[in-house]
């Protein structure tokens, strides 16, 4: 019987699934990436998505633009970030703590907007599938990785631009020695504030348009606590990944392939209860925890404030 | 030892930050085109406005004081344990399954073997994210909110299979247990809904401050905290210490979740979130915690104040429309300004050290002899 479900179209389908349910974790964990890179951890992850993907979502409930939906994310996840590099570099804040903060007023606050502004679940039309001429032609493959929208390619294109960025220009070279030795890069003469500001801003940017993704690509709605902890999971992915956009892409696909077929069982009714299909990639991701905490080692200035001696 | 004003400036950081706090909240408010003034009102006459009212905020602050001290215990020994809700949600898991399982037990021997039973079970769900950290160095932030994730998946498993109350059946079953017996309901302080859990985290409270700084176990978790390699080299088994903290600090969330059941709700019934049970007191917890600069008894008016915002901020949705979201809004700004603010007291630390040494250094040199009060002494 299991054959019988199991056919190629669905296999495709699950495949295709797959690479689309990643578009959130890409843009936070590879976001998250860069300021762990230099030593911050960002907690605030998933608050940020949440209102990203509320204000998208708001923009584009109301005029229907798309691009202004992503703009607005952009600048609502640059601004939080800011936020929360000024309490990490400059009040030097402990981190873990206070991105706990920055997540528990992203999950009121869009909670509040929401109730407020909207008030009731409404579905928006999303960004659009965009085939991409010619490659979506190809049997199979065209239709696993390019018949996706505009926000799922951009997660995927943010890989070799992030491995670029962090391993062949002299930002990379510096975020690293930020987050592996601050006092010896400010002795170099490298702004540890600077360079941790900029990182920081950028994760809190992308995770704005992971919540978009979310809220005007993906699922097209908007609800309390719409993320539901995938922000956290997207943290735990950077930690799988060993810091590096390549692994970090490897983590996501396994976890969103994992979901993908998590949702496909409850879909064709396997008797397999869906509390438990559910938990599946949670623990899934512990797992993984624990074999990438055996494998690499995280950046070794990570969640600790670099105070200069004056 | 004398007072000075930089101390005082210490001791009431949080009270600014959380002031600050409601001060955004005020803006807030403003923009959302309610007057503060009545919000704010609307929010401390709810809290405090009754006898009730009281009793309900009291209510309500017991789970974040117990959360809040398991929280001291785990912070204080360098952990950060964020899996409040899912211990909270194991605590009421086991215990309720006891009392539903064992109905025609006396009163008198069930409720207290029900909150010890929460107690374990919150206590090896924390225990988990101890083992993994200690054993594997797995970031226990990121252990404990997996863990979060897979309580509520179990609850509304067990709640949804074995536990469901009998006659819930089909497809248009309610996913809640039965009421427990009536003689396991935690008994009444007064006539109002206030209970004996409230008077239990008090005294654990205070407990669980003497076991930190009167006992050899409690002294070395602190240890651990401050300096752990410092520890290791002292002789303290710092793994050990660290799965004990995350344990102790679980047991706490997992009485808190058996004290919700057995005071307050008497039964179970989940919407699929953690919320709905635990009314988010494994973070609010935290908050509390942390507003009592780590520390059980401080933690007592802290979950107090932040039991009567969460009380209070129903009878401000009420007044001037605002929803009760914005509480969780500011919240996060407590914690974030709490945590904020220690530069400052950090500041003052050192201010305060440096002066004292000068302060020494000027009384040796007063006190010695010419030739010996050189000027290399500094």
């Amino acid at each position: 019987m299991l054959a019988d479900l199991f056919t190629g179209s669905v296999l495709i389908g699950l495949l295709a699934s797959g690479i689309r349910l990643a578009t959130p974790y890409l843009y936070a964990a590879i976001g998250e990436t860069f300021g762990q890179r230099s030593g911050v951890l960002n907690l605030g992850v998933d608050g940020i998505m949440l209102m990203g993907a509320f204000s998208a979502f708001y923009v584009v409930f109301k005029t229907g633009d798309l691009v202004g939906g992503v703009l607005l994310a952009m600048l609502v996840g640059l601004l939080m970030g800011l936020a929360m590099a000024f309490i990490s570099v400059t009040l030097n804040a402990e981190q873990g703590i206070s991105g706990i903060g920055v997540y528990l007023f992203g999950l009121g606050m869009s909670d509040l907007l929401f109730q407020k502004l909207i008030n009731n679940v409404q579905t928006v039309s999303g960004f659009p599938v965009a085939p991409i001429p010619f490659l979506s032609d190809i049997p199979i493959v065209g239709q696993i990785f390019f018949t996706h929208n505009v926000l799922v390619y951009g997660a995927y294109l943010l890989v070799p631009i992030a491995w670029f960025v962090l391993n062949k220009t002299t930002l990379g070279l510096k975020i690293k020695a930020v987050g592996e030795n601050p006092e010896a890069a400010d002795t170099l003469g490298v702004s540890v504030a600077k360079i941790r500001y900029l990182t920081v801003t950028i994760g809190g940017l992308l995770s704005g348009v992971a919540g978009a993704s979310l809220s005007i690509a993906l699922l097209n709605v908007f609800q309390f606590n719409l993320t539901n902890g995938l922000g956290f999971i997207a943290i735990a992915l950077v930690y799988f990944g060993g810091w590096r956009p390549t692994w970090v892409l490897m983590g996501s696909l396994i976890f969103s392939f994992v979901n993908a077929l998590q949702i496909w069982v409850q879909v064709v009714g396997i008797p397999i209860p869906s509390d438990i299909a559910v938990m599946t990639p949670y623990i899934l991701t512990i797992v993984v925890l624990v074999i990438s905490a055996q494998r690499v080692r995280p950046p070794s200035a990570l969640t600790k404030a670099y105070e200069r001696l004056e | 030892m004398r007072i000075s004003w930089s101390s005082i400036f210490d001791a009431l950081l949080p009270l600014i930050a959380t002031l600050t706090a409601l001060a955004v909240g005020a803006v807030m408010l403003v923009l959302l085109g309610a007057n503060p003034l009545v919000a704010y009102g609307a929010l401390i006459e709810g809290a405090f406005g009754s006898f009730n009212a009281v009793a309900d905020t009291i209510v309500k602050a017991t789970p974040l004081l117990l959360v809040g001290i398991g929280i001291c215990i785990a912070f204080r020994a360098g952990v950060i344990n964020i899996g409040g809700e899912g211990q909270m949600i194991l605590g009421g898991l086991s215990s309720i399954a006891l009392g539903l399982a064992f109905p025609n037990v006396p009163g008198i021997i069930m409720i207290p073997v029900a909150l010890l039973v929460g107690f374990i079970a919150g206590g090896l769900w924390g225990g988990i994210p101890g083992y993994l950290k200690a054993r594997f160095n797995v970031n226990e932030i990121l252990s404990t909110i997996m863990l979060n994730v897979i309580a509520i998946q179990l609850m509304n498993l067990l709640l949804r299979g074995p536990l469901i109350q009998p006659n819930q059946k089909g497809a248009a079953a309610i996913p809640q247990t039965a009421r427990l017996a009536v003689e396991y309901d935690l008994p009444r302080l007064i006539p109002t809904r206030l209970h004996l859990g409230a008077l239990i985290a008090i005294i654990l409270a205070v407990a669980v401050y003497f076991f930190l700084w009167r006992t050899t176990i409690g002294y070395r978790i602190r240890a651990v905290g401050l300096n752990a390699s410092a520890s290791r080299y002292a002789g303290i088994k710092v793994e050990r210490y660290i799965v004990l903290s995350l344990m102790l600090s679980g047991a706490f969330s997992g009485l808190a979740g058996a004290i919700q059941v057995y005071g307050v709700n008497h039964f179970m019934i989940t919407d699929g979130t953690a919320a709905s049970f635990t009314g988010s007191a494994g973070f609010n917890g935290i908050v509390a915690a942390l507003f009592g600069q780590l520390h059980p008894i401080g933690a007592i008016p802290a979950s107090f104040l932040f039991g009567a915002l969460l009380v209070g901020a129903n009878k401000l949705q009420r007044v001037v429309q605002v929803p009760a979201a914005l509480i969780t809004a500011l919240n996060g700004l407590v914690v974030v300004f709490v945590v904020s603010s220690e530069i400052w007291r950090r500041k003052n630390a050192r201010k305060r050290a440096i002066r004292e040494l000068e302060e020494k250094l000027a009384n040796v040199a007063h006190n010695s002899s010419p030739e010996g009060g050189d000027k290399d002494a500094g």
